[in-house]
């Protein structure tokens, strides 16, 4: 199975070590994984703030770099879903080549639960570890990787957190608001920073009432978020993206 | 002041803000509770989402439909191209009457066209009758909340407004005094107002009748005891058939408030006969009793209509779950919004009215979806939003800077080279001069660390393992 590696811009420069896990957890499934080495952004920044006319050149460059793999998989479920939306092609064949990137893109739990099917991991963690999951919105409500608490009708599990259950010595909480935002948002943290960040507050104060000790989500963007007031309240508390904990450690 | 302004002004004041986005989760917990005791609840958006697809494919035959149903009936129908006319038309009743002051019921569209100032400014005089907005207009503010005009103040605020316009003791907060205060305040405003303004929910083009939703009864009481009711209502309001109704009306209230339906759901048909006053003022002569006037408004609706990727919002029944059940309106309050509509709705409706004036507010979500979730007739808010921000910033209403910091973006994103580049300068701008991001000019800093720059990329790091593996 050919899988290309979408790592987003922001991942690659701040987060290594989560492409890095996303990587090695892939390839611990037997996945053949490429990482291609012209990759940049998915265009979502842009496209956002209300500039999605300047993501031409991101989108022809996404679709250079990402033709012809079987699968598409990334460690972000917002990427993913702008990707599976917004990505267009210049003329006809182009558009045919976005379209069949948009039908073969996965984020990185959805994959591991729909493509590869899995149904255990050989991880463990050190010491049993009390984890809050953040369900991002992209993904969730976007990409439909967990029931939504708004809906009625029925909708099956929580990708994410049917992962987390699979690692030995990992306790998953349950949170008050289980699918609140957090205030990332994108451009959002810094436009609207003052909400973004009362936001961000909340959802932590909701983990932190459960006794969280790590917190983890499919989104390195809204971790980065929470983690950055974390360190300013000097808390405690640990971030790492979902493939840090499903990844067996090397050492 | 910008909705990003507004809310730093209401986040100054944390407690309250905790206060007011718990009062409203507890609205929004209400509602998942009331839809869950419907195992049809999805089915049933569904039937209100199809009718208003329905409606607005047929807008024009619908509201011919109603009108000559209401004029059979004996209702006297106006039709308002813009709020100015809309006003024009209730002074003119006003005036034709020789009336002076009117009691009022809920209705944002009298909201959205500034109705209030407007007859003021003419010397009439009116009262709000819905006790939140009655509150409000005490205050001189406008409602924060499409449903609980008040709920952005508490119980203190309330006793020291009642205090200020209606002489109740000083710190009053007792729930029960201040509203007995309110009753007999309002019974008097019931008793001596001539004419009764309300606003519509529903009006049916079968019968040319419509359905005024409240939850204390004042739409009746104003109207019961007035001589000239005027309803007024934008015109999507309309529906197919009264079989209809019980589809929207299972919705609305569970929607709104999680109650199974509004306390009262008042269906207006025709004037009342018989309750006329005589020349010597005594009442009953058998002749109408009432004059009945429906006031149909568009004021930029067919505008949005016409714009196919924003007519969806026109399915709205102002049920205001969407605002209940948005993180952003419940930390910044419903002022924040600088619109008669607040909230997600009110985002994707106000830039029609004004693109210029509301170019904020389609800015003012994460686009987390709740809100499209939540909606009774299945209006994709959130993707209206983003689609607000497509056009908004393409009609040139971005400020300069943010336009020129996108460009550069663009620029840099699109070139593999030039990622790499700038990746490699700002990781390094972090490692060894983070005063240049850690500083307050930079809006991320103020509450939050910036992420740790490491050493290499991933890019850098997967070269050399490539590099090793093939060496």
């Amino acid at each position: 199975m050919n899988v290309g590696l979408f790592i987003p811009c922001y991942v690659d420069q701040f987060y290594p070590q989560v492409a890095r896990a996303t990587l090695q957890l892939l390839e611990s499934l037997g996945c053949t994984v490429a990482y291609p080495l012209d990759q940049t952004c998915c265009g979502q920044p842009m496209a956002n703030a209300g500039y999605a006319h300047l993501t031409d050149g991101c989108n022809q460059n996404f679709i250079r770099n990402f033709s012809g793999f079987d699968y598409i998989v990334a460690p972000s479920g917002s990427c993913t879903l702008h990707i599976k939306h917004h990505l267009h092609g210049k003329g006809d064949t182009d558009e045919r080549a976005a379209q069949q990137i948009q039908s073969r893109i996965y984020e990185l739990t959805e994959f591991l639960t729909d493509v590869l099917r899995v149904e255990s991991l050989p991880t463990r963690l050190p010491q049993r570890t009390v984890v809050g999951l953040h369900q991002s919105c992209h993904g969730q409500r976007g990409l439909n990787l967990a029931p939504m608490s708004e809906l009625m009708r029925e909708q099956g599990i929580s990708k994410p957190a049917y992962l987390l259950r699979l690692v030995e010595g990992l306790e998953l909480v349950d949170l008050d608001r289980r699918d609140e935002c957090c205030g990332f948002g994108g451009t959002f943290c810094v436009t609207e920073e003052a909400i973004s960040v009362k936001m961000g507050k909340d959802r932590l104060a909701d983990h932190q009432r459960h006794g969280v000790e790590v917190i983890t989500g499919v989104d390195v963007s809204c971790l980065m978020h929470l983690q950055g007031i974390l360190r300013r309240q000097k808390s405690s508390v640990q971030v790492k993206h979902i493939a840090e904990l499903l990844v067996k450690s090397e050492k | 002041m910008n909705h990003a302004e507004a809310a730093v002004a209401f986040n100054r004041d944390e407690n309250r803000v905790d206060w007011h986005d718990e009062t409203l989760w507890f609205v929004r917990s209400k509602r998942d509770r009331a839809a869950q005791t419907l195992p049809e609840w999805e089915q049933l958006r569904e039937a209100a989402s199809q009718i208003k697809n329905h409606v607005l494919s047929n807008m024009h035959d619908l509201l011919t439909q109603f009108e000559q149903n209401a004029l059979a009936n004996g209702i006297t129908v106006h039709w308002a191209a813009d709020a100015a006319e809309h006003n024009a038309i209730v002074h003119k009743i006003l005036v034709d009457n020789g009336v002076n002051r009117m009691v009022k019921s809920k209705s944002m569209l009298t909201e959205e066209c500034h109705l209030n100032p407007y007859l003021t400014e003419r010397g009439i005089e009116v009262i709000d009758s819905d006790l939140g907005e009655r509150i409000v207009q005490m205050r001189n503010e406008p409602p924060s909340h499409i449903v609980m005009p008040a709920i952005h103040l508490k119980r203190a605020d309330v006793g020291d407004t009642f205090h200020k316009h209606l002489g109740t003791e000083a710190g009053a907060t007792d729930p029960q005094y201040l509203t007995e205060a309110a009753r007999q305040h309002l019974r008097d405003t019931f008793l001596t107002r001539r004419v009764a303004l309300t606003g519509v929910n529903f009006a049916i083009a079968e019968t040319g009748g419509f359905v005024v939703c409240t939850n204390e009864g004042n739409a009746d009481m104003g109207v019961h005891l007035a001589d000239v009711h005027i309803a007024c209502m934008g015109f999507e309001k309309i529906i197919p058939r009264a079989e209809h109704l019980s589809v929207f009306l299972r919705l609305l209230a569970r929607s709104a408030t999680g109650q199974p339906i509004t306390t009262f759901s008042s269906h207006f048909h025709k004037p009342r006969r018989g309750y006329g006053r005589r020349g010597d003022g005594r009442r009953g002569d058998g002749r109408p009793g009432q004059q009945m006037h429906i006031v149909i408004v568009d004021n930029g609706r067919s505008r949005q209509l016409g714009r196919p990727e924003f007519r969806n919002s026109l399915k709205c029944i102002r049920c205001a779950a969407c605002l209940n059940t948005c993180p952003v309106y419940r930390r910044s309050g419903g002022h924040s919004y600088h619109s008669a509509i607040a909230g997600p709705i009110g985002s994707i409706l106000a830039p029609n009215i004004d693109m210029k004036q509301n170019a904020d507010l389609p800015f003012a979500s994460t686009l987390c979806g709740s809100c499209s979730n939540v909606c009774p007739v299945k209006i994709d808010i959130h993707e209206q939003l983003y689609k607000w921000r497509q056009v908004l910033m393409q009609e040139g209403y971005g400020p300069t800077a943010k336009t020129v910091s996108m460009r550069a973006m663009a620029g840099v994103l699109e070139s593999p080279r030039l990622y790499r580049l700038a990746g490699k300068v700002g990781r390094g701008v972090l490692r060894f001069a983070p005063v240049l991001a850690e500083n307050n000019l930079n809006p991320w800093y103020q509450h939050r660390d910036m992420p740790e720059a490491p050493g290499e990329s991933f890019r850098e790091w997967y070269v050399k393992r490539v590099m090793s593996d093939e060496r």
